[in-house]
């Protein structure tokens, strides 16, 4: 794996924490120049570069026609007219997914991911498997704002891809920065199966980095060492990695390497680079922002207990949400912290 | 057992020609009946259905759109004096005075977000008389379940401009200890079930709600309110269909403003309304003029008898407009003209064509709009300064109220989050007691 190129963009204004991101790996993508964007443009960009590409893509979901309530469908009815890109009438359950089913490439765009889940869940995902291939509902990729946001309370801030992730058929991607999101959001767009691909919201805006203007997919999953270290393997996705970056350099001043691998697709995910690392480093820490129990950490820590069980040296760490449900004031308690995550990385490596 | 007398096509035997008739009153256990009715109508589940020759597609809408049912014209005069229900200088002027207190309390807490002191709000400008109205004409038993943008309900009912400044600026005195977003008021004490921000999920719960007080026998109902975007929801049909063959007393209450978010009505739907559902679900429905709060008053009056007399629900359609923003985090001058915004805030308010009414009636004066307003301004400013200064609720309210007991999973990890604060404070907000 090539040595991450560590750039850091602006921090974000909240108190709660500060977030910080890597640029992606430079053997990927072809341009270096680009723009410098946030992360809601560079989605813009993609659908924008999806519908060009595809005359049998479409857009649409509750506002999406006036450029949506994030702005990520800015522009696109006006270049690609509103027959491509539509409002639909507000229904979290997704009736239109058969037209999904009739034509490739759609897109859906909703705002509560639970709300639909039996849409997803048992139709999308089971068509090809339940219809012995005839069928299938590949073009499918659903977009969903997703995460903390720092005053999004029990809904607006939930992170629910542990429900998702254990839906055999659909395919769950969520990416760290705005280039990461081009690429995989076009990858997702493009591949034949049903996709479920989280924006997280607190990246929307604040997260900032050059993003190629040209047309580039980034591989599915494959997961991504994004910094190299010796002593401890941190598994993270979304913008949980900046907080476990930040861990990493005040690790380093006390002389720990963190070794920060940022999973990219959670469903089905890439084991063999998360080994590959724990067979080196001996040690493994796992953080995200939804509930600790039942979270999609205790599979990865399953899995790497089974292919690394002799080369462990301590315990899998998990650094992860309360199991609460996401509270509004006590937002900064519930948080997978920097210090909770420095505390873990510590003890981990002198267990 | 004796059938209604129904209207049928019949064929001569005679001519080989259709005609119409009338079957007189008959028992289908006389058997000669019963053979000649098999020709005419089918003896289907649920009663029988006339056949007929000809083949007609119903209209998928009628030549007219429903009226809709207004008391007051623009200059707040009644149209005809006796179609409405009465209401006394009492109720009256309070429904007034609570459109003004709500109009005034969006104005300055939308004003407080906006200068970064809450950090989410929803105004109802321009829809004060459906959620006052409303509110006037149920009862303080019948049980309401909210949408979010109803908060003139609770302020009918005595819900305190304090209490709804706790709860936006989610100190410890909020009823919902502070766990939720701004506006997402609840309390149990005045009947008011706890906002959510999901669409329509209210609305089955409603339907189950107002079953229980039918099997319980009490004399009230529920009231449940969605807007127009709402009612595309799977939740709004299921909702309907379950308290209809339920036969639950539920008020169902459509605030259409024309606007979900960036959506407009035509983009919505393509039936006239909602109002126009509630047959076809077998519910008696009703469209007013939901910016005349007398005929909102008398319309959710008259719903709410028959539906605790009846024991049926009742779907009511009240025409308004959004004049705010969906929300603090919308900018609707990217998606509706301005002038549309302003001609609804000013020609249409149903606060002015209210007050029209109660001065004509000798019940309000200039006088007591100027001496109301001061007050309310100054009970709100101070309820913001209060709710500003009121600590946040203490730390276990994170982990409290996930079950009725604290099991150990939470436990462990309060003991350890408690641990961290200890070496991490600079990383927790100080008004947060640990």
């Amino acid at each position: 794996m090539a040595a991450s190129s560590m750039r850091r963009f602006g921090r974000l204004g909240c108190w709660v924490s500060r977030r910080e991101f890597s640029t992606c790996d430079d053997k990927v993508v072809v341009q270096k120049s680009g723009k410098s964007m946030n992360l809601y443009s560079a989605i813009n960009q993609a659908l924008h570069i999806a519908l060009e590409s595809d005359p049998r893509a479409y857009v649409f979901g509750e506002d999406v026609g006036f450029g949506g309530v994030f702005r990520c469908t800015t522009g696109l009815a006006d270049r690609f007219g509103k027959s491509r890109v539509f409002n639909t009438p507000l229904c979290e359950q997704v009736h239109l997914m058969g037209f999904i089913l009739t034509w490739p490439h759609k897109q859906g765009i909703v705002g509560f991911g639970i709300g639909l889940a039996a849409m997803i869940v048992n139709e999308a995902a089971k068509f090809r498997y339940r219809s012995g291939n005839q069928f299938n509902c590949g073009g499918l990729t659903i977009r969903a704002p997703y995460g903390a946001v720092g005053h999004g309370g029990h809904y607006h801030s939930q992170s629910p891809e542990a429900f998702f992730c254990h839906v055999p058929g659909i395919k769950v991607i969520i990416p760290r920065s705005p280039q990461q999101a081009k690429g995989l959001l076009l990858s997702s767009i493009r591949d034949p199966n049903p996709v479920v691909f989280f924006e997280p919201k607190w990246l929307y805006r604040l997260a900032v980095e050059e993003v190629p203007e040209h047309d580039y997919m980034l591989p599915l999953s494959e997961a991504e060492v994004i910094r190299e270290g010796s002593d401890i393997t941190l598994v993270g996705w979304g913008a949980q990695l900046s907080i476990m970056e930040q861990a990493c350099l005040e690790a380093e001043k006390e002389g720990i390497s963190c070794e920060l691998i940022d999973l990219k697709t959670l469903l089905p995910w890439d084991k063999e680079t998360v080994e590959a690392s724990v067979r080196k480093t001996g040690r493994l820490l796992i953080s995200h922002e939804a509930p600790v129990t039942g979270g999609f950490g205790a599979e990865i820590s399953a899995s790497i207990v089974e292919r690394c069980f002799l080369r462990l040296e301590a315990p899998v760490a998990r650094v992860c949400g309360l199991d609460t449900p996401f509270p509004l004031v006590f937002e900064p308690f519930y948080m997978p912290t920097k210090n909770k995550i420095l505390d873990a990385i510590k003890s981990t490596v002198n267990y | 057992m004796m059938e209604k007398e129904l209207p049928t096509l019949t064929l001569d035997y005679n001519t080989k020609k259709l005609i119409y008739s009338k079957i007189p009153s008959m028992s289908v256990s006389d058997t000669p009946w019963t053979l000649f009715l098999s020709w005419q109508a089918l003896d289907f589940p649920g009663g029988k259905v006339a056949f007929t020759s000809e083949m007609n597609f119903i209209p998928e809408s009628a030549n007219e759109r429903i009226p809709c049912y207004r008391v007051l014209d623009d200059n707040g005069e009644p149209f005809v004096s006796n179609n409405f229900v009465q209401v006394s200088k009492e109720v009256a002027v309070k429904m007034y005075s609570d459109m003004v207190t709500l109009q005034m309390m969006d104005t300055i807490f939308y004003e407080a977000q906006r200068q970064g002191r809450i950090s989410f709000y929803l105004t109802t400008l321009g829809e004060e008389a459906i959620n006052i109205a409303s509110a006037a004409a149920l009862s303080a038993d019948d049980l309401v379940l909210p949408q979010y943008r109803e908060p003139g309900v609770l302020l009918w009912r005595g819900f305190t401009l304090q209490d709804f400044a706790n709860q936006c600026f989610g100190n410890k005195a909020d009823s919902g200890k502070a766990r939720q977003m701004p506006i997402h008021y609840v309390s149990k004490k005045l009947n008011y079930f706890a906002v959510s921000s999901p669409m329509a999920t209210q609305l089955p719960q409603a339907a189950g709600v107002a079953y229980s007080l039918k099997m319980e026998g009490k004399n009230a109902c529920v009231a449940t309110y969605i807007g127009d975007g709402g009612t595309s929801e799977g939740d709004f049909h299921a909702a309907l269909n379950f308290a209809a063959v339920l036969e639950a007393p539920v008020i169902f209450i459509c605030r259409n403003n024309g606007w979900a978010i960036s959506t407009p009505v035509e983009e919505q739907f393509r039936s006239d309304g909602i109002v126009v559902r509630g047959q076809a679900y077998g519910i008696r429905s009703i469209r007013v003029d939901g910016n005349d709060a007398l005929a909102v008053f008398s319309a959710i009056h008259t719903a709410r008898e028959m539906a605790i007399s009846e024991q049926r629900p009742i779907l009511v359609e009240a025409l308004t407009y959004r004049v705010g923003h969906h929300s603090t985090s919308d900018d609707s001058s990217k998606y509706r003209p301005l002038n549309e915004i302003e001609y609804w805030k000013t020609e249409r308010s149903p606060v002015n064509r209210f007050r029209k009414w109660v001065e004509r009636n000798g019940w309000w004066s200039d006088k007591d709009e100027s001496e109301h307003r001061s007050s309310i301004k100054k009970q709100l400013l101070q309820a913001i300064q209060i709710a500003e200064k009121t600590e946040k609720p203490p730390l276990g309210g994170l982990f409290s109220d996930v079950y009725d007991h604290l099991p150990s999973n939470l436990e462990e990890q309060e003991e350890k989050l408690r641990e961290t604060i200890r070496r991490y404070p600079q990383d927790y907000p100080s008004d947060v007691p640990v």
